[in-house]
């Protein structure tokens, strides 16, 4: 027996140690039992024990790096930091206007809301914390911050950065909070397509992206629709971006579900700081409120504004406004430069409409001078019509004749016959 | 610099290393592997803690002490994940005990020879793995990437060598 333990002492002793830790994944996997969640009490010990050892160093280089690129950016680099401060000042301006357009529809929302009983959850408390580390591991997408439990934090509450949702507290240690990101195999989040309003189920894939993959083929669903939080899975409060639909394709895996492949509102590999919401409630928060009543004082202000604005254009200019004019309103180009078009200078002349009772007097009625012949027989041809001619040299002495009877005379211009619908007969005195 | 060749079982040495080393070179490979993948993404393909395994294991040519390293190293790096603790155990475990097993056969300190060993053993961990996650765990949407395995064994092992190479000089004979 001795020689047999002697003789196989390795062997003996990589199995004793592989059957102590098979012993303890059977310990670990038999609770918990949902995926994501914190682990028992023991694991939790073994790894608040790695944790507090690992974490200092991890706390020292995050601060060291953290104070080198701040010094760096904040009081060297400085370039184009006035144009930015410009542009954001407008960015805040035009954001201001936008507000006070969205308020009045959130506050008539709110009242909505509240008439009809729903239940909404808002963000009311949030603790900002600085990423320190990861779990080093790319089938475990977890990183660490710099806050605990002695910062009010605790498993389960969501971890969001300005961008979109980030994942969820899982081990929470007195200065450190592990966070499991929801590109982890193990998380999950409820969510809701923005434009199609259907519920879905987010998970994460051992290649670190987000999918889901519970819906069945829809033509409505498009790559680029947003999805945002669903709140059903009381960790994320409702509406919170989590990314926009990358590409729709048949799962191989489980048909005849479709595979729902989504890029990432927020940056899940570059996280220098988040947030942890602590608390939600179900009022509308202080300064939001806040923000709304400002955002309905703007837009009040904006429409006393644009009134007095209205109240001062002259009675005038309103009523050339509303007058005819020869301008065609369905094609505006058109009379917009009528000369470079090669049209009359006065622009389109408007073609009389038809006459009901035609006589002599109607345009268009006489026989062209071709026709005529002097000395011709007088016929029963209606009976001619006066022309206007600029110049007294060409103009024939005209006078009214009896209805048999016509003279001979120049032909007119197209543009004198159209501007004379309705001419009266003319009498020269030389 | 000269290249040492061992032409008999006698001349294989086992090494020891100094306390420190034995601890603090471990540590610090966790440390970074938590550590650089913050600011360089990319840089989480690289599984330092193996390396270190691999090179303790086959450098004092004990299969028990390689187990042992293999064990503590990859427990420790369980602990800074989500995962059961043990499944990186296991699979360092298996790894040191092997690795310190080829050290006593063949000569371990040839370039080529550790190419091979390193490139093998990070294989072998992604098949360790996934099979530590499958059958014992149980998880059926645990998928592997060979292609993906492929290029971080490469990867790894080109990381490897001048690691060795650092690390020879912390080698004690006995």
């Amino acid at each position: 027996m001795e020689s047999f333990v002697t003789r196989y002492k390795n062997v003996l002793v990589l199995v004793a140690i592989l059957l102590a830790q098979t012993i303890g994944l059977a310990v670990q996997v038999r609770r918990p039992v949902e995926s994501g969640a914190p682990d028992s009490s023991s694991v939790t010990l073994l790894r608040y024990w790695a944790v507090s050892s690992v974490t200092p160093f991890e706390r020292f280089f995050h601060g060291l790096g953290y104070n080198v690129r701040s010094g760096w950016s904040n009081y060297i680099y400085l370039r184009h930091t006035r144009q930015q401060n410009h542009d954001l000042q407008q960015q805040i301006a035009r954001l201001r206007l936008e507000q006070a357009a969205l308020s009045e529809d959130a506050i008539q929302g709110h009242r909505l809301q509240a008439l009809l009983g729903f239940q909404q959850h808002y963000v009311s408390a949030t603790v900002a914390a600085q990423v320190i580390g990861t779990s080093g591991n790319d089938l475990s997408r977890v990183l660490y911050i710099d806050k605990g439990s002695r910062n009010g934090l605790k498993p389960d509450q969501a971890v969001i950065t300005p961008d979109g949702i980030i994942g969820k507290l899982r081990d929470v240690f007195p200065h450190t909070s592990q966070v499991l990101l929801i590109n982890d195999q193990t998380s999950g989040a409820g969510v809701l397509l923005a434009s199609t309003r259907l519920r879905a189920i987010l998970r994460g894939t051992t290649t670190g992206q987000i999918v889901i993959n519970n819906l069945t083929p829809d033509s409505r669903i498009k790559v680029g629709e947003q999805v945002l939080t669903s709140g059903g899975d009381q960790v994320y409060p409702r509406g919170l971006p989590v990314g926009t639909i990358e590409s729709i394709a048949p799962d191989p895996d489980h048909q005849p579900y479709t595979l729902i492949k989504l890029r990432p509102a927020a940056n899940l590999n570059q996280l220098e700081e988040v947030l942890v919401i602590t608390a939600t409630q179900s009022t509308l928060p202080l300064p939001a409120q806040h923000d709304l009543a400002v955002g309905a004082a703007t837009a009040k202000q904006v429409a006393d504004q644009q009134a007095a604005e209205a109240a001062a254009k002259s009675a005038a200019q309103i009523v050339a406004d509303r007058l005819p004019s020869l301008h065609d309103p369905d094609h505006p180009d058109t009379d917009a430069t009528p000369a470079a078009a090669g049209g009359p200078p006065g622009g389109i002349v408007p073609k009389p409409l038809p006459t009901l009772h035609p006589d002599r007097y109607t345009t268009g009625a006489t026989p062209p001078a071709a026709d005529l012949k002097p000395g011709a027989p007088e016929t029963n041809t209606p009976a001619s019509i006066p022309s206007q001619t600029s110049s007294p040299t060409t103009q024939q002495p005209i006078t009214q004749q009896p209805p048999a009877t016509t003279k001979p005379r120049k032909p007119q211009s197209p543009a004198d016959s159209t501007q004379t619908p309705n001419p009266q007969p003319l009498t020269t005195n030389h | 610099m000269a290249t040492r060749s061992y032409t008999s079982r006698r001349e294989l040495e086992q090494h020891s290393f100094s306390p420190a080393v034995a601890i603090l070179v471990p540590l610090a490979a966790v440390l970074l592997q938590a550590l650089l993948p913050r600011p360089f993404p990319r840089l989480a393909i690289l599984d330092l803690p193996l390396i270190i395994t691999v090179f303790f294991a086959v450098s004092r040519r004990n299969p028990v002490a390689g187990t042992f390293t293999g064990a503590a190293i990859g427990l420790l790096q369980d602990a800074l994940t989500n995962q059961p603790i043990g499944v990186n155990g296991m699979s360092k475990s298996v790894i040191g005990f092997i690795a310190a097993s080829i050290g006593i056969q063949i000569d371990v300190e040839n370039l080529t020879t550790r190419v091979f060993i390193n490139f093998g053993f990070f294989l072998l961990n992604s098949f360790l793995l996934f099979l530590i996650n499958r059958r014992l765990l149980g998880l059926t949407n645990f998928h592997i990437l060979w292609l993906h395995e492929l290029i971080r064994a490469a990867v790894n092992t080109a990381v490897a060598l001048p690691i060795f190479f650092l690390l020879d000089n912390a080698k004690r004979r006995e």
